[in-house]
């Protein structure tokens, strides 16, 4: 679904060259849940910039299902680390923005806006405002404008990681039913390892300066996942062990992509 | 953009509206008691201070010719910023546009708004007469620039997140600016619009006191020729009257139009 070769990205900062991607190639299949992990800086959200049709490589391919991506595609949907819900729209009106963008189907779009709502716990607030929503509920809320256009990509730059550590994984179990419902292939970049670990097919980890693809982790765990006590606590622990092997500071780690 | 608790709001809306009000009305009395004592305890001439009741006074006998020459003096005020409204928000926009047109405007701006206005004054009366226009143009002058100024801050801090949204849409520029930018940069507006309010009442009374054959300017000009200063305390009164009406009828239009504004910053 999305493939990724010999991406490598060079930004002109100021303080010269900074090279933020070196050699990524990356697959990722259809309906597949991949995260993406790694330090800060490593490159995650430049990865996703690309595959968003946001910023151009310097050099390698970036395809989305099949298709060079050279501009943003209706296909492909973005949700960020902040909520960014414009705060004059009500909840319904902000679900609805890229309906009004893309120039969808506006009655069809707004009886989904309300299944989504719905699905995300949030009926009954479609007229709010969203500053009279608590952090969690404008995620949430977020999370129904990524999905009115029926994406077929869904990209999550640390979509959770602004929230207390409940909230969060109330949405990851939230994401993980969406998903049941919906076919999506999802990149979703995060910070937490335990996060990377309930929601990912496989993991995929970056090494910082430049930004390599370091390892890739398959999570052979079933699903329905929780964090709490399940049958496959001692899999999920030594995936996050590996995980946090790769990602804790090494005195190896300066030799690069293994 | 995060949700603000409300604590600092105290009480019911009955008292706080009674807060509202009833604080500056306290204010206004006691100012007035405190000069009303003060022209009687140092026993003030009338020509130099006037006491309340003779500005009173002054009102009521001539209240017909005073509300004629507020209204002149409100149209001028309203007319110059209407006017500057329009070219303010419009160059604001250009500017906000284009880093060009932004290098190319934005000196010269500056440097006319370093002029000070009360130095064209007389050049607009040998340019544009005796008449409504040259006072029209001055509102206008000293609207413009905190117009412009605000409107183009606001415009430029749009929160990179919301342009990389839409960006994600693949939206084209029109619709950046109409969905996104302009909503952003509104609250922003608002406020040079409730500075430049404040400045157009001064603009057309600077204008009357140079040369004009009507308004609250020229009223004041007159009557201290005349050393009537009851009737130009009643004009500065008039003046008052003006100024707060037009300020808080923009704070009244704020609240309706932008309800989350206030909750946002
Ligand atoms: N517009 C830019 N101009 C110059 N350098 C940039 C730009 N954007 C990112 N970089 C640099 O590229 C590198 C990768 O940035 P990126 O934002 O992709 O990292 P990240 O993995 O998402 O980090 P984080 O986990 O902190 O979000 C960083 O070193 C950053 O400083
Ligand atoms: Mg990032």
């Amino acid at each position: 679904m999305i493939k990724l070769t010999h991406v490598s990205h060079v930004f002109a900062g100021r303080q010269g060259e900074v090279h933020a991607l070196d050699d990524i190639t990356l697959e990722v299949r259809r309906n597949e849940l991949v995260t993406l992990v790694g330090r800060s800086g490593c490159g995650k959200s430049t990865m996703l910039r690309m595959v968003a049709g946001l910023l151009r490589p310097s050099s390698g391919t970036v395809t989305v299902a099949g298709e060079l991506v050279g501009k943003p595609r209706q296909d492909v949907s973005f949700m960020f680390q902040r909520a960014a819900l414009l705060p004059w729209r009500t909840v319904l009106d902000n679900v609805l923005l890229p309906v009004e963008i893309l120039r969808l189907d506006r009655a069809a779009k707004r009886r989904r806006a309300h299944e989504l709502l719905e699905l995300v716990g949030l009926a009954g607030f479609e007229k709010r405002l969203p500053h009279e929503l608590s952090g969690g509920m404008q995620q949430r809320a977020s999370l129904c404008r990524s999905l009115i256009q029926d994406p077929l990509v869904l990209l999550m730059d640390e979509p959770f990681s602004a929230l207390d550590a409940l909230t969060r994984e109330e949405l990851s179990i939230e994401l993980q039913r969406i998903r049941m419902e919906q076919e999506m292939t999802i990149v979703f970049v995060t910070h937490s390892i335990e996060e990377a670990v309930l929601l990912a097919d496989r993991v995929a980890v970056l090494s910082p300066r430049p930004g390599r693809l370091r390892k890739i982790i398959d999570v052979d765990i079933p699903r329905p996942r929780t964090l709490g006590r399940n049958a496959y606590a001692d899999r999920v622990a030594e995936v996050s062990a590996e995980l946090h092997e790769l990602l804790m500071p090494a005195p190896m780690a300066s030799e690069g992509a293994g | 953009m995060t949700a603000v608790p409300r604590t600092r709001r105290i009480g019911s809306r009955a008292t706080r509206r009674l807060v509202d009000w009833g604080l500056p009305v306290i204010a206004l009395v006691a100012l007035v008691a405190l000069w009303w004592l003060a022209t009687i305890v140092f026993s003030i001439e009338k020509f130099l201070v006037p006491a309340p009741d003779d500005v009173i006074e002054a009102f009521v006998g001539q209240s017909g010719f005073l509300l004629e020459q507020t209204w002149v003096t409100l149209l001028e005020t309203v007319q110059g910023f209407a006017v500057a409204v329009v070219v303010g928000i419009s160059t604001a926009m250009s500017i906000a546009s284009s880093r060009l047109l932004e290098k190319m405007i934005y000196p010269l701006l500056l440097a006319v708004n370093a002029v000070p206005k009360i130095a064209i004054a007389p050049i607009l009366v040998v340019w544009l007469g005796f008449g409504q226009f040259p006072k029209i143009v001055m509102v206008f002058l000293l609207c413009f620039f905190p117009i412009v100024i605000s409107t183009a801050t606001g415009l430029k801090s749009t929160p990179a997140e919301l342009t990389e949204l839409v960006r994600s849409y693949d939206a084209s520029r029109l619709q950046v600016f109409f969905k996104v930018r302009f909503p952003y940069a509104l609250p922003q507006v608002m406020v040079g619009l409730k500075t430049a309010i404040s400045l157009a009442v001064i603009g057309a009374v600077i204008a009357e006191f140079v040369g004009a054959d009507a308004g609250l300017g020229f009223v004041i000009v007159q009557s201290g020729a005349s050393a009537d200063t009851p009737l130009a305390f009643a004009a500065m009164a008039l003046l008052g009257v003006i100024s707060i009406v037009l300020f808080y009828g923009l704070n009244a239009l704020e609240k309706v139009i932008l309800p989350w504004a206030e909750e946002n910053r």
